[in-house]
């Protein structure tokens, strides 16, 4: 009885701190995006497979099922997403490359110093522009132009996680054990899908990287490195 | 009436031209030999050089006009999922830029120690969160995921959240990096980094006991799987 009712007190307190629905990393965050095409499911910044390149990838609408739902996932012609690289170690963006979808194909623009920096963006039509067809799940497609390549289209979803024994942890349901064991974990997106960008760039049109920001913190001998995220932004 | 002829004249050159530069296999049959950079449009190009079944398509003529504000943004990985703690706060990041995110420390701070709470509650113990295995207090580890929140991309070394197997952290995010078993540990690990592995009574919060299965990580550009059927 003591017991029960220790956990339930743990459950209530632990609602009202974690109202979450949690579709990590990013997917489905925030209940102002939540379903929407804005909504940034997941953002990776990685060398290539040449090492002079680095690759950016970001994903959205997920997580999208297998099937009819994946089928019918579209970019819309009204978000603009944006790749931000901070060169100089002040966290504001010193160069963007955009995506933008027209008809069949996903535009870009960059990587480019913007018109503004922060909340608002144009398109930086004053940029290089370069452009791919939009894959489908028969239709692959990918466009390369002056070192780089480019992509737009459904894609399995990379992420991993056993998102339904986290909403339980979170909420005390799982306490006092926490996460499963190997085996007994479930990876919620194995067999979903989300809508994929990615854009792969020489990193001589990055700029120099600055000193790491670990520095500022106490974590030294990381070595230089962009301060790089990902932004949706809706036309007005 | 003069005009018109001209124009014949004219179109009557042009054109034996045209077959003259395409008749080339010398047995009077016309070879098509469209290209995206001859400039002319030609095939079953749309515009100069564009559209149509080889050629980029044509942009000529998109509206790229407007302002666009922002509505959500991610830098590393569940950030403002798992700190921000309710859906307001959740939506004042989103529209919050990299820059000006000092408010959002203690709220992260609150959250981080919360969720200590809910297990102490369980065990019956009081908990608070410990200085992780980066070294990082509470306030020091908030800070860095509030204020700090983009991805550190190395362009001239390894690039990974973290490898066990290297050391190496914070110098990208690959699709291979297991995200979330590395954030538990940061968060839940303390000093050692297996404060909380589920060993000696405690809980398992250090790992979501998944990987990443049999998702193939060894592909070209763009480095990520067809979509499930």
């Amino acid at each position: 009885m003591k017991k029960t009712k220790i956990f339930a007190g743990i459950t209530i307190v632990a609602l009202a701190f974690f109202t979450i629905v949690f579709v990590a990393a990013d997917h489905i965050d925030a209940p102002a995006v939540a379903g929407t095409t804005t909504d940034i499911a997941d953002f990776y910044a990685f060398e290539g497979d040449n090492p002079n390149k680095t690759v950016f990838i970001a994903t959205v609408q997920g997580p999208l099922a297998p099937g009819t739902v994946t089928e019918n996932a579209v970019f819309d012609e009204d978000v603009l997403i944006e790749f931000n690289i901070d060169n100089t170690g002040d966290f504001i963006e010193d160069l963007v490359i955009q995506a933008i979808k027209r008809g069949d194909s996903m535009y870009f623009f960059g990587p480019a110093a913007p018109s503004q920096t922060g909340l608002n963006s144009e398109v930086a039509v004053f940029a290089e522009r370069n452009s791919v067809k939009i894959s489908t799940s028969d239709d692959f497609q990918t466009s390369s132009n002056n070192g780089m390549n480019f992509f737009a289209g459904p894609r399995r979803d990379a992420f991993y996680f056993d998102f339904n024994r986290f909403n339980e942890v979170v909420s005390g349901a799982a306490a006092p054990d926490g996460f499963f064991p190997p085996g007994t974990a479930e990876d919620f997106f194995e067999d979903l899908n989300v809508l994929a960008i990615a854009v792969e760039i020489p990193n001589s049109m990055l700029g120099t990287a600055p000193p790491h920001v670990g520095a500022a913190v106490g974590i030294d001998g990381l070595p230089p490195a962009y301060n790089v995220w990902v932004s949706a932004k809706r036309k007005q | 009436m003069k005009a018109y002829k001209y124009i014949t004249v004219i179109l009557a050159i042009f054109t034996t031209l045209l077959f003259v530069q395409c008749d080339d296999d010398e047995n009077g049959n016309v070879i098509v030999q469209e290209t995206c950079d001859d400039g002319l449009q030609n095939g079953d190009e749309e515009g100069v050089d564009c559209g149509g079944s080889a050629c980029d398509p044509c942009a000529q003529g998109l509206d790229f006009s407007g302002m666009y504000a922002q509505e959500d943004i991610m830098g590393r990985p569940g950030i403002n999922t798992v700190f921000s703690g309710n859906g307001t706060v959740k939506n004042n990041f989103n529209t919050s830029v990299v820059s000006d995110r000092a408010s959002f420390q203690p709220i992260f701070e609150a959250t981080l120690e919360a969720y200590h709470d809910v297990y102490g509650d369980a065990l019956g113990v009081m908990l608070d969160y410990e200085t992780n295995i980066l070294g990082l207090d509470a306030p020091t580890f908030t800070t860095v995921l509030a204020q700090f929140d983009a991805l550190q991309v190395a362009p001239d070394a390894q690039t990974t959240y973290f490898d066990p197997n290297t050391g190496v952290a914070l110098t990208g995010r690959t699709l291979s990096d297991d995200v979330i078993d590395i954030s538990l540990i940061l968060m839940f690990g303390g000093t050692t980094g297996t404060r909380f592995d589920g060993n000696n009574g405690t809980p398992q919060l250090t790992s979501d006991g998944v990987d990443s299965g049999d998702r193939d990580f060894g592909l070209p550009f763009p480095y990520l799987e067809a979509p499930n059927q």
